[in-house]
């Protein structure tokens, strides 16, 4: 039914647009939980979960208290659940939709012959035509003689036939388990030094930089979790300015946190693990002095970003724009790769930009002496006008005031400054009056 | 022992290596751009971070502008700490430092320690007057108006130095490449002239 017939009939209809995102990660972690009843556990659709329990129900007490125990659990978190128990992956897929239970075993063609037909799994043409035909359940299906159905629904209806009762095999498709890069460790006696702790980390960081290295993978973020004797947790997280491995290296960089931490009545247990990680891979150990170069420069970025923050940390990337503020990005250098301005070409640009200051006393264009930061300046020689525009698919507050022309201005004190006149804008005191600015400094 | 002469360095405004030096004057910027022409390797700039003035990526001289790492620490401590950090790394090759405060005694004899361990050479920014005992060279740099449409002229004198001379130098320098020329100033002459032979 579309949302607009649906609203029709009941104006009070909350609705909500669906997060499959979010959906897909829920179901996730309910097929780790669901690791417990069964050894091979994938999804099934966007809205199932599918285990293979062979050998597994015993352990429960039987089929029955093992269903029993998983709505039970399910339940208690909260999750309307339906589950089902049947020899095949179809059977139990089926009756799973349609209103769930137990199938016994050798008995799948009576268990799932009153279901309907669109159980199958069969696409909606294939559903319709057999409601056509009259061939509503599966049951009517089962005694047909399988040429003729072959031939008149496809290969298609028959293969999920023969998979519903058994025929066919088909084994349950556990995708492979995301790697989990976290360790830990427990210590019998609490610990209170800071050369213990260092000591337990550096362990830790040897066992999860070899987990990295299997997976051929960096962290870019540790994060250390310490657990005291009375139950508080106290947290150390570093970042690293490029994917790194190397226990010794980020083994350095908890030192400042580490010092910092509050033991209390010491500690107890430790959790290392890298929420954040990137591919990276393997390289040759002892490379030659630009490695080491390129190592070392890594390190002093990576103390610095977890010092001051990484976002204090920048580079200066070239951008497509003419103007001056948006020429050029400071992005931080630990995501970044430093690339090559481009080609210079037009006027000369200052080497210092700062936010338009303005300037005091000045008379005609460009100024013959004006006065800016309390100095008084003669103009000696002047170049320009250069004449940019703001961009219109911007609304930049700082160019409301429409053209910008600016000049290069030598003085006779000195200083060669970078001056506009914004030629659109209505003066302070006046129509007459102009407004000049000083938006940067020449070598 | 360390107190070994040190080789004589290639012409006037080559800074020593694994030592502090500084600049003051209206054109220091240009000439801490101009030592990052002259150093190869990484450059680190330490502005704080509610510096207004920023270096314009477009108007820097070739080949800086990739090379160079900004830093914004937010206080006088997180920026001395940087310094010192960046100085000890051996692959920086110059770190240039515009601190807010004249640097004490203890805080420029820690700079001098950590670039004399990294090998590298760290400039330092500084208000007129405001300089620190410890430092190898100081430089005053003056911008000048010129005669001429296309020179850009500056004057750097050399107001300190542990290891040499004094001395004054009026330079053409474009801001772009690694080229400069020493320019004569006019003068009235006050020695008696060369008999004519």
């Amino acid at each position: 039914m579309a949302l607009a017939d649906a609203r029709a009939i009941c104006p009070e209809l909350a609705t909500r647009p669906a997060d499959l995102a979010r959906e897909s990660t829920a179901l996730a972690n309910l097929r780790r939980w669901a690791g417990r009843y069964g050894p091979m556990v994938g999804t099934d659709g966007v809205d199932g979960l599918m285990a293979d329990i062979s050998g597994v129900p015993h352990l429960f007490g039987g089929e029955e208290d093992l269903r029993d125990d998983l709505q039970a659990r399910l339940e208690r978190a909260g999750l309307a659940a339906v589950s089902a128990i049947a020899g095949t992956r179809g059977a139990a897929h089926a009756l799973a939709r349609h209103g769930g239970g137990i199938v016994a075993e050798g008995r799948l063609a009576e268990g799932i012959g009153r279901l309907p037909v669109t159980a199958l799994r069969v696409d909606q043409d294939t559903a319709e035509a057999l409601a056509r035909m009259g061939l509503s359940r599966i049951a009517d299906l089962i005694p047909l003689p399988r040429a003729p159905l072959a031939r008149r629904f496809g290969r298609g209806l028959v293969l999920r036939l023969d998979q519903a009762l058994g025929a066919q095999a088909e084994p349950v498709a556990a995708e492979p388990e995301a790697p989990h890069f976290g360790v830990r460790m427990t210590l019998p006696d609490p610990i209170g030094l800071q050369s213990d702790v260092m000591a337990g980390l550096s362990r830790l960081l040897d066992r999860l930089c070899d987990k990295l290295a299997v997976h051929r993978k960096g962290a870019r973020r540790v994060r250390l979790e310490l657990r005291r004797v009375d139950r508080g947790t106290v947290q150390v997280e570093i970042g690293l300015a490029r994917p790194m491995r190397d226990p010794k290296r980020i083994a350095a960089l908890f030192a400042k946190g580490v010092d910092e931490i509050d033991s209390s009545f010491g500690i107890d247990a430790l959790r290392l693990s890298a929420p954040l990680t990137e591919a990276m891979a393997p390289e040759q150990t002892g490379g030659g002095p630009a490695l080491r170069h390129d190592d070392a420069l890594a390190d002093l970025l990576s103390s610095l970003g977890n010092r001051i923050g990484f976002d204090r940390v920048l580079r200066l990337l070239p951008a497509e724009s003419l103007i001056p503020e948006r020429s050029f990005v400071l992005s931080p250098a630990a995501y970044t790769i430093p690339e090559p301005a481009p080609h210079r070409a037009g006027t000369r640009r200052p080497i210092t930009l700062f936010p338009p200051e303005h300037v005091a006393a000045a008379c005609g264009t460009p100024p013959a002496s004006f006065r800016w930061r309390r100095m008084r300046f003669t103009t000696l020689r002047a170049t320009g006008p250069e004449r940019i525009t703001p961009e219109w698919w911007f609304d930049d507050p700082a160019w409301r005031s429409g053209l910008r022309d600016y000049w290069r201005i030598e003085t006779t004190e000195g200083p060669r400054l970078w001056l506009f006149l914004t030629p659109q804008a209505q003066g302070w005191s006046g129509p007459e009056a102009q407004n000049w600015y000083v938006q940067g400094e020449f070598a | 022992m360390r107190m070994r002469p040190e080789p004589p360095s290639g012409d006037a405004f080559t800074l020593h290596k694994g030592r502090m030096h500084e600049a003051e004057g209206r054109g220091r910027r240009t000439f801490a751009l101009f030592q990052a022409l002259r150093h190869l390797g990484p450059l680190v700039w330490i502005l704080p971070s509610h510096a207004p003035e920023m270096p314009m990526l477009r108007g820097l001289p070739r080949g800086v502008g990739e090379r160079l790492h900004l830093l914004r620490p937010a206080g006088e401590a997180d920026l001395l700490w940087c310094v010192e950090e960046a100085l000890r790394t051996v692959p920086v090759s110059l770190v240039v430092a515009e601190p807010e405060k004249p640097l004490s005694l203890t805080a420029g004899r820690r700079l001098q320690l950590a670039a004399e361990a990294g090998g590298t050479t760290g400039l330092i920014l500084i208000r007129q007057d405001a300089g620190c005992n410890a430092t190898e060279t100081r430089w005053a740099c003056e911008p000048l108006a010129s005669t001429g449409a296309d020179s850009t002229l500056h004057h750097w004198i050399l107001t300190k130095n542990k290891k040499g001379t004094f001395g004054s130098w009026m330079v053409n320098w474009n801001g772009a490449s690694a080229a400069f020329h020493m320019v004569s100033e006019t003068r009235e002459r006050y020695e008696p002239a060369e008999p004519p032979r």
